[in-house]
């Protein structure tokens, strides 16, 4: 499948340098195509797209409150789809207006059966208020209001979202931007609500350097701090990258070691998270082989 | 064909009639029945309306958002907590320019818990932008929300409009219900700034000061051209269906030396106070407040005025009689009562105005009149 060379997200956006969210973004739209439109709650995505009268979508974007994306996607896939109109209704928010304060609405939405994609690119952070923890933030990350390192673990929203049953889902990561691209493409396919839960490196909120996006990307899911995999109606199956991966995951200090916010990381904490990981990949592998 | 309704059959009846594309809502004390019976009348093909049962009044009027911004006609309903709880949502539906209706039943705001009559809640929307109109009866119930449609979606106005009624009080009460057969009274909506994939928009971006203040300023403008869209809309249906509305109603006004003030169920009680003290020669009259939002014009010259609150803003005073005061730039005897559902018969509002005393505040049961 070819990725189109048509252009939703404009020249004029104005986000950090290495933006995996813009990157995400622009992917998104590439496979959404020009029938789309995006319901963005507050968070890094609403400045990206710049200032009254400007818009550096093309696409038509209804902003809203923070916690209201899932809802109102309902509203308006109703409204839609009574219109006789066939246009992919996105949500596009962040993990803060997903695993917190979005997540009732978004729990409304997938139990109703709302026709629509629910895409969280997941920063792991609250970046546009400047990178307080979020219930994504891994254990160990500092962010501004955790600052000696976050004690809790990173919720498991994928579950959560399982849970509901939707007809796909999918995890992604920008760094492999053709999975990305088929996911979004097939999530559309299906009738109901879909899922994306997408990594997305970010150099000011994770501490590492812009160009180096797309690799932390590559060592996420390499380390297996983040795997690609797909759920439809509920049979998982994991993405090549991932099941490569697996067989072999590179050390975790490999991936951790280029990002400020793990700097100082306590040996008790580390080993912690290489314990999650270990079990996250016994229990995926179990699952996709039915166990 | 003339039937007996309560407050809530009658709203409900008049959402069948306007039929909305989109209805969203959540139930709550003593809102309940007016959406039960909407998703009744959906399930049972009258209204060909999608029905959200969402999961909480944010969302309620989250999706009413999403959907009236592809320009289709919304409703939704809910009462005092879960107002509250959409306060964020109400603000933004009016910020966004986009025409819901939505029925509010007055009620308390806890704690303590309780369901009664008080209208807290809906005051506390007075700065959103949304216009609101409060029913005497559940004729005006009925009445007042089939102009709702029509008047939020002037393009003239492209505003929200709340219809308000007194819980219990009135959402649960029998009257004589006389619906009307609507005709082509609601056009079809028009949204001028509806969703369009053909071209592409941003809505709600980030706004520099200057272009913000401008919209705000749109917002009021809007509110000041209503007021023409409310007196016409209340014209037309006077023609058509018989029924006349003001922004106020008055009763016995015109030759009184004393004027009570009050909203809701409260007014209409206060008419029969009025009756039992013209009959004993003292020449009182009551007007009773229709719209909140746009404010209407009082001109009560020469005349001492009794204002009634069923709602209070703690550290200043009486909302309503605050409002009142601040129009007509004179004192007046500022009453509090009904709060939480408080008895308040035609006698003790008698009493209010034969015991006035101008340039005072009494909470009603509390510190006077007892
Ligand atoms: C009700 C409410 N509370 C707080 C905020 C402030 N706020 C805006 S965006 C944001 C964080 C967004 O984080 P996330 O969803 O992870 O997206 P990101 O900014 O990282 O892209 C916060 C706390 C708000 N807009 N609304
Ligand atoms: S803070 Fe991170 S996610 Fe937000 S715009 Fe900057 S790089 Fe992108």
């Amino acid at each position: 499948m070819d990725i189109p060379s048509e252009e939703y997200l404009l020249k004029c956006s104005s986000s950090c340098a290495g933006c995996s969210d813009s990157l995400t973004l622009r992917y998104v739209l590439k496979a959404a195509g020009p029938d789309t439109v995006l319901i963005v709650p507050a968070c890094c995505t609403s400045v990206i797209q710049g200032m009254y009268p400007q818009t550096a979508f093309n696409v038509p974007v209804y902003n809203i409150a923070f916690g209201a994306a899932a809802a109102c996607a309902s509203g308006m896939s109703n409204a839609l789809r009574a219109l006789g109109r066939k246009t992919s209704v996105i949500v596009y928010a962040g993990d803060g207006g997903t695993l917190d304060i979005g997540i009732q609405a978004l729990s409304g939405a997938f139990e109703r059966g709302t026709d629509f994609l629910y895409i969280c690119y997941d920063n792991e952070a609250y970046g546009n208020t400047g990178m307080q923890r979020s219930g994504a933030t891994p254990l160990g990350a500092r962010t501004t209001t955790t600052p000696s390192g976050k004690m809790d673990v990173k919720k498991d929203i994928d579950a959560i979202v399982a849970a509901h049953s939707p007809p796909y889902m999918a995890t992604a990561c920008p760094a492999y931007p053709r999975d990305l691209f088929q996911k979004v493409r097939k999530a559309l396919m299906f009738r109901g609500p879909s899922f994306l839960h997408v990594l997305a490196p970010c150099p000011p909120g994770w501490r590492f350097s812009p160009e180096k996006s797309v690799e932390l990307g590559k060592l996420a899911v390499k380390s297996c701090m983040w795997v690609l995999y797909e759920r439809e109606h509920g049979k998982l199956s994991l993405s090549s990258p991932s099941r490569t991966a697996m067989k072999k995951p590179i050390p975790l200090e490999e991936y951790l070691a280029p990002q400020g916010r793990f700097e100082g990381i306590n040996a008790e904490t580390l080993e912690a998270l290489k314990q999650n990981i270990a079990e996250s990949i016994k229990r995926l592998t179990a699952e996709e082989a039915g166990g | 064909m003339k039937t007996i309704a309560t407050g809530n059959k009658a709203v409900a009846e008049a959402v069948k009639q306007a039929q909305p594309t989109v209805i969203a809502a959540y139930p709550i004390t003593p809102q309940t029945q007016i959406i039960e019976q909407i998703a009744e009348y959906v399930a049972s093909g009258k209204l060909k309306s999608r029905f959200i049962p969402v999961e909480s009044e944010h969302s309620a009027m989250a999706a009413c958002i999403g959907a009236s911004v592809t320009g289709v006609r919304t409703f939704t309903a809910t009462s005092s907590q879960g107002l509250l709880y959409m306060h964020e949502m109400t603000n933004w539906a009016a910020g966004a320019r986009l025409p819901i209706v939505m029925a509010n039943v007055n009620r308390a705001i806890s704690p303590g818990w309780n369901i009664w009559a008080e209208h807290t809640d809906s005051m506390q929307e007075r700065d959103t932008g949304w216009l609101q109109v409060y029913a005497g009866s559940v004729q005006e119930a009925y009445d007042a929300t089939l102009m709702a449609f029509r008047i939020a979606e002037h393009e003239d106005v492209l505003l929200p409009v709340m219809v308000n009624l007194d819980g219990f009080a009135l959402s649960h009460i029998s009257q004589p219900l006389d619906p009307v057969e609507i005709g082509d009274f609601l056009p079809p909506m028009f949204l001028p700034h509806a969703i369009d994939t053909q071209n592409p928009a941003g809505y709600g971006v980030l706004t520099g000061p200057d272009d913000y203040f401008k919209f705000r300023w749109d917002i009021e403008r809007s509110m000041r051209d209503s007021v023409k869209v409310i007196e016409s809309v209340q014209e037309d249906y006077a023609r058509r269906f018989g029924r006349c509305y003001g922004f106020t109603e008055d009763y016995c006004c015109d030759d009184a030396n004393v004027v009570v003030i009050s909203m809701g169920t409260l007014g209409k009680e206060a008419e029969v106070a009025i009756d039992m003290l013209r009959s004993e020669g003292i020449r009182a009259g009551s007007l009773r407040l229709r719209w909140l939002r746009p404010f209407p014009e009082i001109n009560l010259e020469g005349r001492e005025i009794v204002v009634i609150d069923r709602a209070y803003s703690f550290g200043f005073g009486g909302i309503l009689a605050t409002s009142i005061r601040s129009r007509i730039k004179r004192d007046l005897y500022s009453v509090i009562a009904g709060l939480g559902g408080q008895e308040v018969t035609y006698e003790d509002i008698a009493d209010f105005i034969r015991q006035r005393r101008i340039g005072e505040e009494c909470w009603f049961g509390v510190n006077d009149h007892a």
